[in-house]
């Protein structure tokens, strides 16, 4: 093979190469005046994105010929010196700066310690005024907005007629004092219709009035609502991480990451027969905390 | 007479006496290798990610009051939704070109995700962190935290039921602190969950405080990476006292930037093609309402995952309650990332007992102890991954959801022994074929 046909070849690899990729950015060009056009006649996703797709793409191809086929570079070889200063190097800026090396005299031991707590106090008072963002927590996590002869609502609104709830129904209910989110997303509960032959609440639970309970919808796992009911096998299931509880024993926990039972509502009529509570849960409603089992503010 | 461009070159020589420098460094040698662009993908993911965030921004109102949505889409006229809700919407369905950008957005975050944890894979199986990357390797863990962070705060920006869902998730972790854990959930949220405050919050960090971190991160990483020079792949003519490969400039630059062309063009597609985070599907957060099945952007999957395994232990250590979620949800991610961060340190001191500077990329296989830590690692990342979907299988295999649940404890703890096992002994038969020397990179440098 004689080195003009070596050359020719070369020669014609690029002219296919430079061909390329000035149909590529071509492409790109047309690409970019479909986006005018589209953009201009209103806009549409899905051709804005192939669009994109086209304008970009034909940059990187033609680019990729260019670097690849038209750029031949030969391969660099580079010395790779060591990353440490030489033993010379070290000992220069010791002499110049003095080193960790030499024994601190114990005016300097004295003044860095005095340093390092002046630092450290000042970073943790630094600290406090992230301490303005919010609230402390002080019973907000204990209590919720039911309380003794608070009718339960429905998400409308509407106060709920005992009678009204048959067997194996299930209402998302409310205090209906409480309006602002934060009210309604801690007191929120489910009432069920439960299958009187089923039930087989635990000694000492709430009362109840029939075969109608509420429980907490919140998940006592991680607070997700327990919106799943199923009322053939009587559980709730939380859709977050699938823990499941018993409604006919108290709302145990059947399965899943939750850690305890939901929360019972005390619930009663009034003289009209609409449904109330008899007071809040039992315990703090949604997932632990550490100090869960005490009950601040003299609540005993 | 010279070119523009000469004289533009000419008039900054004259004042900065660039061409020394730039000889220098312009011409620096980059191995080429494919997987070595992983983290370039990741890279150029970002600053598509700016781009389009920045215009998302512009669009966005991170306010929790209510209105009265009126816009086109007609499912949820009327309904009470946000004002940050409203505002997704309104760039989703009335602002030209907004829903391209914000899909572009977020397949962008699930790309840049995805390509930082291939681009640690690789430097993992292949030894990139030792002597002297060791600080490139906890930069990069620091990276791929930040990017979690930006993900998690930007898909909670919408308001919508999914993302109200995860936050209500996050909180409960960081309620489950022990000690800490109820005054950094109120100062936090600003209150008592839900919150007025949470979604400013969330917008600063996200457009904000936490790409702040993203770039100054990378720009570190990139410094040191210069410094250092690239590790490369041993092969003839290569050793730890040399770096071979295509030149910085011209080459390799334009080799990046159509790279930098092909990731745009591939999110552009994704973005315009394929429905994602669909919030109008979704509907605006209630505190009392949920879907299922309701699941997070993948690279939180592993955590939701793990939260669904953990069993229901809740104890009392001290007469301090000890919450479920604290372990899964707190304590083993931290140590996980920690072990993670650490690992440069530990195989040195435990395993290759090997002080010296290493340059030379290494085989898998190589050091056998290594190859199976990461196999356990990474099989046990994937089944918590995939548990993280268990109620979905559960239903299309028409399993018994307690069954699989079960199953896929038992496969948390088993599978990543098993795996790390059987790859210990892979590696370590390879080894000791005789057809396969110690490649160079073994050979400590003199």
């Amino acid at each position: 093979m004689s080195t003009t046909d070596e050359g020719s070849r070369q020669r014609e690899r690029e002219d296919r190469a430079t061909r390329g990729a000035a149909v590529a950015f071509l492409v790109a060009i047309g690409a970019a005046i479909g986006l005018f056009v589209v953009y201009l006649s209103g806009g549409q996703t899905q051709l804005e994105g192939v669009l994109l797709f086209a304008a970009f793409g034909g940059v990187g191809v033609g680019l990729g010929i260019w670097a690849k086929v038209l750029l031949r570079e030969p391969e660099l070889v580079e010395d790779r010196p060591p990353l440490h200063s030489s033993p010379e190097e070290r000992a220069e800026f010791v002499k110049v700066y003095g080193g960790a090396t030499g024994t601190p005299t114990p005016r300097r031991r004295f003044l860095v310690r005095l340093l390092v707590g002046a630092g450290t106090s000042l970073g943790l008072a630094l600290l406090l005024p992230f301490r303005s963002l919010g609230p402390g927590p002080e019973n907000e996590l204990f209590t919720t907005s039911w309380s003794d002869g608070e009718h339960l609502v429905t998400t409308e609104g509407e106060r709920i007629r005992a009678t009204d709830i048959v067997t194996d129904q299930i209402v998302t209910v409310f205090p209906e004092s409480a309006t602002t989110p934060e009210q309604r997303a801690d007191s929120q509960a489910v009432l069920i219709g439960l299958r009187a032959d089923r039930m087989a609440l635990p000694e000492g639970s709430p009362a109840t009035v029939e075969n109608l309970v509420a429980y907490s919808k919140i998940c006592t796992h991680a607070g997700c609502p327990v919106g799943l009911y199923r009322a053939a096998v009587g559980e709730l299931l939380c859709p977050c991480h699938q823990s499941t509880f018993d409604v006919n024993e108290g709302a145990r926990v059947r399965s899943g990451p939750a850690g305890r039972p939901l929360p019972q509502l005390p619930l009663g009529t009034d003289d009209e027969g609409l449904l109330i509570a008899l007071g809040d849960f039992e315990g703090p409603v949604g997932p632990a905390f550490w100090n869960m089992t005490d009950r601040p503010g003299g609540d005993a | 007479m010279t070119s523009p461009v000469d004289a533009l070159a000419r008039w900054f020589d004259e004042r900065l006496r660039l061409a020394s420098p730039s000889s220098k460094y312009l011409r620096k040698a980059f191995p080429s290798h494919w997987t070595f662009l992983l983290g370039e993908i990741a890279m150029f993911s970002l600053v598509v990610l700016l781009f389009t965030g920045t215009f998302l921004a512009l669009f966005y109102t991170p306010d929790s009051r209510t209105l009265i949505y009126d816009g086109p889409y007609a499912p949820l006229q009327g309904t009470e939704v946000s004002a940050a809700f409203d505002s997704t919407m309104r760039l989703s369905f009335e602002v030209r070109a907004g829903l391209v950008m914000r899909q572009i957005h977020h397949w962008a975050a699930l790309v840049f995700v995805g390509a930082i944890v291939l681009h640690m894979l690789r430097v993992f199986f292949t030894g990139a962190f030792r002597k002297p990357r060791e600080l490139n390797w906890v930069i990069g863990i620091v990276l791929l935290l930040l990017a979690l962070g930006a993900g998690f705060t930007g898909y909670s920006l919408p308001d919508d039921l999914l993302s109200g869902t995860g936050l209500r998730i996050a909180y409960s972790v960081l309620l489950s602190i022990p000690l800490l854990g109820p005054l950094l959930g109120f100062i936090t949220l600003g209150g008592e969950f839900p919150g007025t405050d949470v979604l400013g919050r969330l917008h600063l960090m996200h457009v904000l405080l936490i790409p702040a971190g993203l770039v100054a991160m990378l720009t570190a990483h990139l410094v040191i990476l210069f410094r250092q020079r690239h590790t490369q792949k041993p092969g003839p003519g290569r050793t730890e006292r040399n770096v071979v490969g295509e030149p910085l400039f011209p080459t390799q630059a334009m080799v990046s930037l159509s790279l930098f062309a092909f990731v745009i063009a591939v999110l552009s597609l994704l973005g315009g093609l394929f429905e994602i985070n669909p919030v109008w599907l979704y509907g605006p957060y209630e505190p009392f309402a949920v879907f299922a099945p309701a699941q997070p952007d993948w690279y939180i999957g592993w955590l939701e995952g793990l939260l669904r395994l953990w069993p229901a232990w809740e104890f009392t250590l001290f007469g301090i309650t000890i919450p479920e979620p604290f372990l899964p949800g707190v304590v083993i991610p931290g140590m996980l990332f920690t072990l993670i961060g650490a690992w440069p340190w530990i195989e040195q001191r435990y395993i290759t007992k090997d002080d010296a500077e290493h340059h030379l990329l290494q085989r898998i296989r190589d050091v056998p102890q290594r190859a199976a830590v990461g196999a356990t690692g990474v099989t046990f990342a994937l089944v918590i991954f995939v548990a993280g979907s268990n109620d979905v299988l559960a239903a299309d295999w028409g399993v018994s959801l307690n069954a699989l649940t079960n199953v896929f404890r038992a496969s948390a703890v088993f599978l990543p022994l098993l795996a790390g096992l059987a790859t210990y002994r892979i590696a370590d038969r390879l080894n000791s074929r005789p057809s396969s020397p110690t490649p160079e990179s073994q050979a400590a440098p003199p």
